[in-house]
């Protein structure tokens, strides 16, 4: 194995982790503002990458074209559902709100299951197969467009929440509820949106993961784990710590690969969560709770 | 103790739970083979969700790993079995040990570094997850390929063993349910399980009664993780093979909550009725797209999903009670 080897692997991680870090980033902003686990946020994000497969299979739309469809298609679901179903979970007992996301994300699965089949499903682009060489390192260039993009996304998210009107009217729900309802802020309507902006999220996390994997019904529930891995890694309801996570699970996920069996690499993920929730429940970003 | 369960049912209670007992004993005379194993299934569910229901409906922890506890079991038997000539009538307490000894992991770590609620959830989530990717490369017990018992010709019953006729099955997973229901409500009925609806209710007032808030969860883990794993090894006898992603993955640890869920968490006769519910829905479900010609997977599971929602929306207390009220049955509810 030589360091060549071992830098691509890495920096392959590190792209891969990029897309993982914008779908934490949607369950991070869901639960650090509502307070709600959504526990339906990998078959959301496997919901996204059917979208962008589809879209890609019937009309040719390359992925990138298709992001805006499927992040705009996602916030109206994400909308609907924290409207009609979620709202009237927000105060009831921590147990209900698991169980009724877990429903969704079973009917999720399984509306996947039956109209698209247990096959895994991809996306062919022209240029699925090149890639840049750096010196000796190569570098996937479809994993590379994806990373950007979730960057991009990533940082529009951050300046919404720190620069925009309603960002920062979400930020003082999260804050600190009571303060925001007394100056007049419509707490509800606010949550609707914080929901919708972070099945968004998923939506372009979804699309850009369609580019780099491929998509079966049973990658969603694998995914709403790996995303509370994530974020319970990086700390839960911190957004520089959901981006951290993603990046680190990417890359310990590609070493396990390469060090360890490929079918074990989800175990690190799985030990690591364990040894985070015991030792430092806040996760590695987090706050500590005074 | 036996007293005190006699004179809280009422006359029409007691001949409705006979009723349904007689029913249930008389079922292999009357049903085919075919209805038979449905029902077999259904008390399956109503066993090893009556064992959940111990821990989250009584002592308020919310598990989703239970196919750990399952996964444990039915492993530890069939290895005993299959490597050592163990029957399974001792491995049962082996694979009872193994899970148990699991669950005082898992409950140890969790409570003694305070983790709840979700993160609880989620620990045990990763616990069941790691372990089947463990028994995924774990070559001694078939790794992916699977696990399989000998297959005998099911004419004589052998208990010991647990070889024999599907009526044979049966009826031991009638006994296991029934035992179940019956040593929920006696220990509900102890003072361990007023202590255990204490912490569920409101862990800081407990704790300030006195009540040793950790070693009471500590017992509902470890008596839950224990009965499961009997289902575990009733599975394992029944089914004759058992694949890692099969008996560990999350969507078993899903199944095991669904009934009692359905049926009205923390109440006795909830994981019966919730089991009953949605084995008839599904396998009628599973019948009815047959006929129609459609071969669709996923439906049946989809249908679980649609009524885990509306249930837990419209009425998150469970089914039980209505029917209870309704039928006239005394219950006794979960407050809250």
């Amino acid at each position: 194995m030589t360091p060549t080897i071992v830098a691509t692997v890495l920096i392959g991680g590190i792209l891969t982790g990029c897309v993982y870090a914008l779908m934490a980033l949607g369950l991070s902003v869901i639960f650090g503002v509502i307070r709600v686990v959504n526990f339906a946020h990998g078959e959301m994000m496997a919901v996204a990458m059917y979208a962008a497969v589809f879209l890609f299979a019937a009309f040719g739309l390359d992925p990138l074209h298709a992001l805006p469809l499927v992040a705009a298609g996602l916030f109206a679901f994400g909308y609907a559902l924290q409207r009609r179903l979620v709202e009237p979970f927000v105060r009831r007992p921590e147990h209900e709100q698991f169980i009724l996301l877990l429903a969704v994300g079973v009917i999720l699965t399984n509306g996947a299951l039956i109209l698209f089949g247990p096959e895994a499903r991809g996306i062919m682009t022209d240029y699925a197969f090149d890639s840049y060489a750096v010196g000796d390192i190569i570098i996937d260039k479809t994993k590379t467009i994806a990373a950007i993009a979730a960057i991009i996304a990533a940082a529009g998210l951050l300046g919404f929440f720190r620069f925009a009107r309603t960002g920062k009217a979400i930020r003082a729900c999260a804050d600190n509820l009571i303060g925001a309802e007394v100056i007049g802020l419509d707490v509800k309507r606010l949550y609707t949106l914080t929901f919708a902006v972070g099945t968004a999220c998923v939506g372009v996390a979804g699309t850009l993961l369609a580019m780099i994997i491929e998509v079966t019904p049973a990658l969603g529930p694998e995914l709403t784990l790996l995303a509370f891995v994530i974020v319970i890694v990086g700390g839960l309801g911190s957004m520089p710590g959901a981006i951290f996570g993603g990046v680190l699970i990417g890359v310990s996920e590609a070493l396990a690969g390469l060090l360890i069996v490929p079918s074990m690499k989800s175990m690190l993920s799985f030990a690591l969560l364990i040894v985070i929730l015991v030792l430092r429940p806040e996760g590695l970003l987090g706050r500590r709770p005074s | 103790m036996i007293r005190n369960l006699a004179t809280e049912l009422s006359t029409r209670d007691a001949v409705a739970a006979t009723t349904l007992v007689l029913l249930l004993v008389a079922a292999p005379f009357v049903v085919g083979d075919y209805l038979l194993s449905v029902i077999l299934i259904i008390l399956y569910f109503a066993y090893v969700g009556q064992a959940w229901n111990l821990m989250m409906g009584i002592a308020g922890q919310l598990s989703l790993g239970h196919a750990l506890y399952v996964g444990l079991g039915a492993y530890t038997a069939a290895a005993l079995f299959v490597h050592f000539d163990v029957p399974p009538a001792i491995g049962l307490f082996a694979a009872m040990a193994v899970a148990a000894l699991a669950g005082a992991v898992i409950g140890f770590l969790a409570f003694r570094f305070g983790i709840s609620g979700v993160y609880f959830a989620l620990l045990t989530i990763a616990f069941a997850e790691f372990t089947r990717i463990l028994f995924s490369h774990f070559d001694w017990v078939g790794a992916t390929s699977g696990f399989f018992l000998p297959v005998e010709n099911r004419t004589s019953s052998d208990l010991v063993n647990l070889r024999g006729t599907s009526v044979m099955f049966y009826y031991v997973i009638l006994t296991l349910a029934a035992g179940a229901l019956v040593f929920v409500r006696l220990l509900a009925g102890t003072r361990l399980g007023y202590y255990w609806r204490a912490i569920r209710e409101d862990q800081i007032a407990a704790q300030a009664l006195g009540i040793n808030v950790f070693r009471y969860k500590m017992l509902a883990v470890v008596i839950s993780a224990a009965m499961t794993a009997v289902g575990g090894v009733f599975l394992a006898f029944y089914y004759n093979n058992l694949f890692p992603t099969d008996v560990f993955g999350i969507h078993r640890s899903i199944e095991i909550i669904v009934a009692p869920i359905i049926g009205g968490l923390g109440t006795y006769f909830g994981p019966v009725v919730g089991a009953f519910l949605i084995g008839i829905l599904g396998e009628g479900l599973t019948n009815a797209t047959e006929a129609a010609g459609i071969q669709t997977a996923g439906i049946k599971q989809l249908v679980y999903g649609v009524i885990l929602l509306l249930i837990i929306k419209l009425v998150p207390g469970g089914l039980w009670p209505l029917i209870a009220r309704r039928l006239g049955f005394s219950i006794k509810e979960r407050r809250k």
